[in-house]
């Protein structure tokens, strides 16, 4: 056995111990548990930016559904105004047509009621005048029995 | 042929021994008697100088790594020494669970300095004793943990270490209370005593016993199997052995020196546990 052998290993063992807890683990660990880090953070980060981008997928697909529906509506809206601006202008047509014709007819008959008291004056007028013709020639009373009438039913 | 072979074994088990000799005064011991009969106040030149030179081998290399450590892509020396420090910090957290900086750098250390030292059995046992006779130096062992002085002195560092922390964590009454009232009542305490410092002690004493027992039966075999060489048959035959068993041995080298830190974190925890519940 050797005492100072012990000791001198001692004392070594000591120095070396103390070097490494000074001078090597912590600038060793250090850089490790920050690597860890920096690689957690990363991780993190990209497991973040997935759900974000699922995130704004789902968005995306939200605002295309809600444009679809309202371009639908937009689109059944228009489709209805058209429908009922042609079923105005056809009930507006079809009232006008009702009122010209109307009018049309109501013409026609204050013209024939008009041609027939000009008629029926001139009439009165040829008849009184027949009249007076056959009353200044001879009254053949059966003969212009005959004519009167038949003048009368041309009336 | 038996005499040589004692003297070639003696040789190579004998430490390079500076002391004060009885009679020839200060100076390298020339034989192995005379190493023997410098006594305890002769130093082990060899296993000191290997084992201070591996330990700053250790302390050079994990600190080039250390200034040029970096949280980025890690380069080739980082990514080594990281794999060692990822490993023993993973070891140590696992076991000691209290708060104290200074354990795991400990095992750190602990852990590559014995490998290092243990490393040293793998070099062809003759290589370096020839060369260092061809230089003039008559001995030379150049595996320091096969030395007990290296383990044992060691060890008991990790026993002072032990003491210091029982008395820094639980105060000096904590520690004799301990001692005294465990595992029987208090009223038994000699017995308590007897059997509390039997652990105790034990504690240094097999961990630097089990590592010199390891190493030194592993040389021990490393020298017999040199013993061969001689003919061309039994040199082949030696060759062989020495690869298998040098194969073998970096397993036991690596083990020898993670028990070694492994331990010495459990003693150190056992040193900080303050419930009695063991």
């Amino acid at each position: 056995m050797s005492w100072v052998t012990m000791i001198g290993q001692s004392i070594a063992f000591f120095i070396f111990v103390w070097f490494c807890w000074k001078f090597i683990w912590p600038f060793l660990i250090g850089a490790m548990r920050e690597r860890q880090q920096t690689i957690a953070d990363g991780l993190e980060a990209a497991s973040k930016a997935q759900r974000d981008l699922e995130h704004a997928e789902a968005r995306a697909e939200e605002i295309l559904n809600e444009a679809r529906a309202e371009a639908r509506g937009i689109v059944d809206d228009a489709r209805g105004q058209a429908a009922q601006m042609v079923d105005n202008a056809r009930a507006d047509a079809e009232s006008e047509r009702e009122r010209i014709l109307k009018a049309a007819q109501a013409d026609v008959a204050q013209e024939v009621n008009r041609a027939k008291e000009s008629l029926r004056g001139e009439v009165a007028d040829l008849a009184v005048l027949g009249a007076e013709r056959i009353l200044e020639a001879s009254i053949d009373r059966e003969r212009h029995d005959a004519l009167l009438d038949r003048v009368a039913a041309e009336l | 042929m038996a005499e040589d072979a004692g003297g070639y074994i003696t040789h190579h088990l004998t430490n390079l021994t500076y002391g004060k000799h009885p009679e020839d005064g200060w100076g390298f011991a020339d034989t192995a008697e005379k190493a023997a009969e410098m006594g305890f106040w002769s130093i082990h030149v060899d296993s000191i100088a290997w084992s201070v030179g591996l330990g700053v081998v250790f302390c050079l290399v994990f600190r080039s790594a250390a200034k040029r450590a970096t949280a980025g892509v890690p380069g080739g020396l980082q990514n080594a020494v990281e794999i060692i420090v990822d490993f023993i910090d993973d070891t140590v957290s696992s076991i000691f669970q209290h708060r104290n900086d200074i354990i795991a750098p400990m095992a750190l250390t602990i852990f590559v300095w014995v490998f290092l030292m243990n490393l040293m059995d793998l070099v062809p046992v003759d290589w370096i004793p020839k060369l260092a006779s061809v230089l003039g130096v008559e001995y030379m062992k150049i595996v320091p943990s096969t030395d007990p002085n290296v383990t044992l002195g060691m060890s008991f560092t990790v026993f002072f270490l032990i003491i210091y922390y029982s008395i820094k964590v639980k105060g000096v009454g904590g520690f004799f209370k301990e001692l005294l009232c465990h595992p029987f009542p208090w009223y038994l305490f000699p017995v308590n005593f007897l059997l509390e410092t039997v652990t105790l002690l034990a504690k240094p004493i097999s961990l630097g016993l089990r590592l010199y027992g390891n190493l030194f039966a592993g040389e021990m075999i490393f020298i017999l199997i040199a013993l061969l060489y001689g003919g061309i048959v039994l040199s082949f035959a030696g060759g062989v052995l020495q690869w298998g068993w040098a194969v073998f041995h970096v397993l036991v080298i690596t083990l020898q020196a993670f028990v070694f830190a492994v331990l010495t974190v459990i003693y150190l925890a056992q040193a900080h546990d303050t419930s009695e519940e063991h």
